[in-house]
């Protein structure tokens, strides 16, 4: 049943990317001030959502685990998270190379990448926690607690940094720019193939962690043979 | 509530008194401090006009590498001979025994801030009290923001092999936003002027930040240390 799901979700994904990656590569024009490069939005901006719903999905199981002690919830707590970095370090990269282009520098502390950039090292320590756990119930306890601080750090770290750069001189004017309702209607549809590639991406993660215990299991019963 | 209170009492006396007698973390805070100190002068020309501008950001470097070295130690010192079992197993509630603790961190935090404070305006000619009572203000709920978090994760990370590897990088990308507050408002007032308007934004955030994190850390301790 699972498996059809994913077959069916990465399908839907492919046939949507490339229909999407037609209709931006071909048929929409070049933005006026920013020409080719604006295109990387389409990919940019999602990627930072679909990051965002991974660790909310995160912060929820985490709660939900704390309250049921099920380590079904661990295991996705921690999958969601684990596609969520990769989806925020994707919103990086593809930020610092439209960055690169139109700025003419790598990186800035802007205050969108500076908060991107904690809120990636926040939830890197806390795949760097689950590591250091060997005990399972002891590190969903613990990476459980951990989720909930960053979830909550999160917010509070956007606003700050917010205020923080408003006061001193930055690189670049944001917030204020219109978008023609083309490209916002791109900017959505891409967001629909790249949160069902998260899904799968779950999906596959969680199988691993399946296994994993499956594995772990046999391992316990073959020693007490 | 007052069985709360007294519990915590007893915790934080404890920490205190056993600190106070060996002075282990705190000497090695107090002397680490110095050491930012010096260290800084070389990144830098400490006599430059610019020094005010960025006492804050300094300032609070200083206290978050120092204080960390007391934070870390925090649960990891009742390890030996079990005695953190024992305090779990004690009729103290986890939210107790954490007010406890963190209450000792934070004298201890306050103690090592009230060293290296003064030896910084020495150091980098920053007359730092016109603003006294602000200024002792804004540097307990910077403080108190900074103990929160590191005691909470010094209780998280207790039991872990890389335990000391694992505390920093944890626990300063969570202080940030407190961090971030604390500067602003230091270097406001060691610029000599009093808070107000604008700057006002940065104390609000510092206080809901003690207090979101306060509760956060009181309600879930005890699932931390007992399960």
């Amino acid at each position: 049943m699972r498996e059809r799901f994913m077959i069916l979700f990465s399908g839907f994904a492919a046939v949507l990317l490339v229909r999407n990656l037609y209709v931006m590569l071909v048929k929409l024009p070049d933005e006026a001030a920013q020409g080719a490069i604006f295109r990387i939005i389409f990919f940019h901006v999602p990627a930072a959502w679909t990051a965002f719903l991974g660790f909310f999905a995160a912060f929820v199981c985490s709660i939900l685990y704390l309250a049921k002690r099920n380590l079904r919830y661990d295991a996705v707590s921690m999958a969601a998270t684990e596609v969520g970095l990769a989806f925020a370090a994707g919103n990086l990269i593809s930020g610092m190379i439209w960055g690169r282009i139109i700025w003419g520098i790598w990186w800035t502390w802007d205050p969108r990448l500076t908060s991107m950039l904690i809120c990636w090292l926040l939830y890197a320590g806390y795949l760097m926690l689950r590591r250091a756990v060997e005990e399972p119930s002891q590190r969903a306890r613990i990476s459980a607690v951990l989720s909930i601080f960053a979830f909550v750090d999160v917010p509070i770290v956007f606003f700050s940094i917010k205020w923080w750069r408003t006061q001193h001189p930055q690189p670049v004017v944001w917030g204020g720019g219109a978008m023609d309702s083309s490209y916002w209607n791109m900017l959505f549809l891409n967001w629909v193939p790249l949160i069902l590639i998260a899904v799968v991406l779950i999906l596959i993660r969680l199988r691993q962690e399946e296994a994993q215990r499956e594995i772990d299991a046999v391992r316990r019963w073959a020693h007490a043979l | 509530m007052p069985g709360f209170l007294r519990d915590s009492l007893t915790i934080a006396a404890k920490d205190l008194r056993s600190e106070l007698r060996t002075k282990e973390a705190l000497n090695a805070s107090v002397s680490f401090s110095l050491v930012i100190l010096l260290l800084f002068s070389f990144a830098f020309d400490p006599s430059a006009d610019q020094t005010r501008e960025f006492s804050g950001g300094l300032l609070w470097l200083v206290f978050a590498f120092a204080g960390a070295l007391i934070l870390n130690r925090s649960f990891a010192r009742e390890l030996p001979n079990d005695c953190l079992d024992a305090l779990i197993a004690s009729p103290i509630s986890g939210a107790a025994l954490f007010a406890g603790k963190a209450a000792a961190n934070f004298l201890l935090l306050l103690a090592v801030e009230a060293v290296s404070l003064p030896v910084f305006g020495v150091f980098y000619n920053i007359r730092w009290w016109d603003q006294f009572w602000q200024l002792a203000g804004v540097l307990a709920l910077g403080t108190w923001a900074m103990t929160v978090i590191g005691t909470m994760f010094s209780a998280l990370t207790v039991n872990l092999r890389l335990r000391e590897l694992m505390l920093p990088t944890l626990v300063y990308p969570v202080m940030i936003p407190a961090l971030m507050s604390a500067i602003q408002l230091t270097t406001h007032l060691v610029g000599g002027q009093p808070l107000g308007g604008d700057v006002l934004v940065w104390l609000r955030l510092l206080v809901a930040f003690d207090i979101i994190f306060t509760a956060l850390a009181l309600s879930l301790v005890e699932t931390v240390l007992v399960g």
